[in-house]
This record gives C-alpha cells, sequence and structure tokens, in this order.
C-alpha cells in the first residue's frame, strides 16, 4: 500500500466517521423531541419534512441567523471560546471507537472502521474526555452571571466525581482483555478461549457495566443527574447567558459525547461489532451490529429522561463518592483476584 | 507506529473547522441590535445585585482535591491493569495481585479517612 492509498483511506474513514456522528448527534435533538412527544401522548415536531426528519436542519438555520447577545462584563475572548471546547473534545473521543472488523472489498482489506487504532485508546478517550469539563467551567465563568457560574460549578463537581468511577471500572475491562486498545478487546470479547464461554460476545462484568452506564449519564450531564441545566434551579446553568449558535454548540457536544459514550459502553461490555451465535459474520454485518447497539444506548438516554425524576445534588454527590468509587474499587480488587487465580 | 496518529490531525482540522465556522458564521450573520436592558446578565427580569466573581463554597475546592488523589492513584492501576493477565507467565500473577490488593486497601484507607473526617458530607 503506498502512502498516498493509505492517506486517502484514513482520510475517508476520519469523513465518514466525524460526519455519521455530527449528523446522529443531529437527529437526536429530533429523537429527543419526537420521543418525549410519544412518551407524554403528543404528536412533537412534524411540520418540516416528512415525519419532522428536516427540524434539525431548520433548527440549524436559525441558530446561524438568531441574534447573539453577550452580558455586560463578561470575558469576551472566553465566552465565545468555550462553546468550541465544549463541542471538540466529544468529537475527538471518537477516533479510537471500532465500528467494523477489517473492512473487505472486492478482496482488498481496507483495515478497521476506526479513524485511529491506537494502543492506548483507553488514555486517549480518558485524556480527553476529561477536556471537556474546561468548556463547561469556563462558559459558566466567563458569562459573569450568577446562574452560569453555579451551574458550571456544580456541572464540574459532578463531571469529576463520577469520572473516577468511570475510569475504574473501564479498568476491570482492561484487567480482563489485558490491553488499551479498544480493538483488541472487542476481539478479547468474542475470542472461545478466554471471556466468551458461552458464545455471548460479551465482557462478564455486571457490576461494573452497570456502574458504567450510570457514570456515563452523570458524565454527560443528562437526566437524572443533569444539575448543571436543572431549571427550577438555575435556570439554563451554565449556558443561560449563551444564545445562538454559541448555545447550539453546547448541546452538539451533548449528544455527540451522548453517541460516544453509549459505542464505547457497546465497546468495552458488549462485544462490539460481534454478532452473538454467528462468530465469522461478514463486517457490514457487524457495522450494523454495532450501529444497532449504540441505538439501544441512545434510545435509554431517552427514555431514562422522560421516565426518571431528577436526583437532588447531595444525593448525586453521596451516591458517586460513597457507593460508586467503593463498589468500582472492591470491583476492580475482585476482578483482578479471578485473573491472577484463574 | 507514529502514522496512527496522523489521522487524528485530520479529525482535529474537520472538528475545529465544523465548530469555529459555524460560530463565527452566526456572529457575522445574526442581526444585532444593541440595548441595555440586552446587555445584562439573567436575573429573573430584575437588576443584577454585584458580579459574579464571588466566592466560591470551600466544598467544590475539597472536591476537586480529592479527585485529584484518586485519579493520580489510578494512574498507577492503569499499568497493572494492562499487565495482569502477562504476570501468570512468569509466575508472578499472585505476587503482584498482593501487592496491587495492599495498594488498593491503602486507597481505600485514605477514602475511609475522608469519608470519616466528614468531606463526602455536602450538606455541612
Amino acid at each position: 500500500m503506498t502512502t498516498l492509498e493509505g492517506f486517502l483511506i484514513a482520510l475517508a474513514k476520519t469523513v465518514v466517521i466525524f460526519l455519521g456522528v455530527v449528523n446522529v448527534a443531529a437527529l437526536m435533538t429530533l429523537a429527543e423531541r419526537k420521543f418525549s412527544a410519544w412518551m407524554q401522548y403528543r404528536i412533537g415536531p412534524n411540520r418540516v419534512g416528512p415525519y419532522g426528519l428536516l427540524q434539525p436542519l431548520a433548527d440549524g438555520v436559525k441558530f446561524i441567523f438568531k441574534e447573539e447577545l453577550t452580558p455586560a462584563g463578561a470575558n469576551r475572548f472566553m465566552f465565545r471560546a468555550a462553546p468550541i471546547l465544549a463541542a471538540l473534545p466529544s468529537m475527538m473521543t471518537i477516533a479510537v471507537i471500532p465500528f467494523a472488523p477489517d473492512i473487505v472489498i472486492g478482496g482488498k482489506n481496507f483495515g478497521a472502521l476506526t479513524i485511529a487504532d491506537l494502543d492506548i485508546g483507553i488514555l486517549y478517550i480518558l485524556a480527553l474526555g476529561g477536556l471537556a469539563i474546561y468548556g463547561v467551567i469556563l462558559g459558566g465563568w466567563a458569562s459573569n452571571s450568577k446562574y452560569s457560574l453555579l451551574g458550571s460549578l456544580r456541572a464540574s463537581a459532578q463531571m469529576i466525581s463520577y469520572e473516577l468511577t468511570l475510569i475504574l471500572t473501564i479498568l476491570s475491562v482492561v484487567v480482563m482483555s489485558g490491553s488499551l486498545n479498544l480493538r483488541e478487546i472487542v476481539e478479547a470479547q468474542s475470542d472461545i478461549t478466554r471471556w466468551n464461554a458461552w458464545n455471548v460476545h460479551a465482557m462478564p462484568q455486571f457490576v461494573a457495566f452497570v456502574l458504567f452506564v450510570v457514570a456515563t449519564f452523570a458524565e454527560t450531564n443528562r437526566h437524572p443527574f443533569d444539575f448543571s441545566e436543572c431549571e427550577p434551579e438555575l435556570v439554563g446553568g451554565f449556558h443561560t447567558e449563551y444564545s445562538a449558535m454559541k448555545w447550539a454548540m453546547f448541546y452538539i457536544g451533548e449528544y455527540s459525547a451522548m453517541t460516544v459514550m453509549a459505542a464505547l459502553t457497546v465497546v468495552l461490555f458488549l462485544g462490539g461489532w460481534s454478532v452473538p451465535f454467528w462468530p465469522d459474520a461478514p463486517w457490514y454485518v457487524g457495522l450494523a451490529a454495532m450501529l444497532a447497539k449504540t441505538g439501544c444506548f441512545l434510545f435509554l438516554f431517552l427514555w431514562v429522561r422522560w421516565t426518571l425524576p431528577r436526583f437532588r445534588f447531595d444525593q448525586l454527590m453521596r451516591l458517586g463518592w460513597k457507593v460508586f468509587l467503593p463498589l468500582a474499587l472492591l470491583n476492580l480488587v475482585v476482578t483482578g483476584a479471578v485473573v491472577s487465580l484463574r | 507506529m507514529l502514522e496512527n496518529y496522523a489521522p487524528l490531525l485530520i479529525l482535529l482540522s474537520l472538528a475545529l473547522g465544523f465548530t469555529v465556522s459555524q460560530v463565527v458564521l452566526s456572529e457575522v450573520a445574526g442581526r444585532r441590535r444593541k440595548n441595555v436592558g440586552k446587555g445584562e446578565a439573567y436575573e429573573c427580569g430584575m437588576e443584577p445585585v454585584g458580579g459574579a466573581r464571588i466566592r466560591l463554597s470551600i466544598h467544590f475546592y475539597l472536591v476537586a482535591v480529592l479527585f485529584i488523589l484518586f485519579d493520580v492513584e489510578s494512574v498507577f492501576l492503569v499499568l497493572w491493569a494492562v499487565a495482569a493477565e502477562g504476570f501468570k507467565e512468569q509466575g508472578l500473577a499472585l505476587f503482584v495481585f498482593g501487592e496491587i490488593a495492599l495498594f488498593v486497601f491503602i486507597l481505600g484507607l485514605a477514602l475511609a479517612y475522608v469519608w470519616r473526617k466528614g468531606g463526602l458530607e455536602w450538606d455541612r
């Protein structure tokens, strides 16, 4: 394979995955409104395009032409930079998620469908995911508004508290797969000699799985942990003062973070692209399986939001530090014992 | 293996181009009519009382420090987690696991200490 060919393949994969994530994020805004409408016995947006499918596009045009307000006393540079900082990390973390095994078209192997097949994929995700806090806290502080400040403080305290749970549960998976490479983690789950004794293609980590899924809700500031934007108390939270496209950037960031987290859950715990009872499925079936599994978790995000009541902030912090952190530590030690004694 | 990282640059340029262009576009295209009321920070329609550069609750600082503490500890666990299975070939698995169990036990002691001192109580 020549250098140019390799570059073109990498470029194609990058563009496809990036556009995929941005479009899924845009469609999720519509899905959220549609599902909430159906759950509340309403119709939801249905005017723009068939079934309201063009609604995100119409919203985008509206955001561009909206009037932008910058509050007096705001730090102008940070106020502009914060929405970009909030959206970038989640778009960057998608790079290491493997969506399909080696793509073979016409006998030619194009490699796995992932932007960068890094050996330190997990570390890359954790490092970049941690940066998402900057967008939130800078946006809240730069607005020079009390609601924004309180919202951003709460959001950042919540995100760093649950990041510990996230790291420790991911580590339990790493202990069992022996690799930080996400593609190898998926392959370890399909390996019949290791953790796939019943041919289900999933990581036998039930405690870690539950803790991880709950922590992703807190990490993405989603309901029932959406204290950063808890409407009855803090108006809009850290984006109270934002309007037009800058406001939309925070939401694009949130929805792409949800997409990445859903995909990551599937990759770490549910066997990624592998299909149960069909070990040598072709790559397009694998891709479909991966997308379907991810879609289920995206639906879970919406389902939970319109079903459960919101926590209180002290309950959230108590849950994170007094229940989740000890449980995650214990789970890691037990996993280590099992792996070492096996 | 450095060429593995090259696609990240493509992705970064795509993501930066998308976000920056959208924000700039809306700054250019959006209409602007300023007045004093619009420029004020939102405070339920009242005139804002004081600024927002205020003192923060010490709790947030405490949470941040505790996070750094446990975060740095978990970096050490990453190294073990990757190699845990590999140690079995050398017959060191139990020995290394014992060490890690001790490490996590000390970590747990720290957590218990903070807990007992009331560092995790939010409503105090």
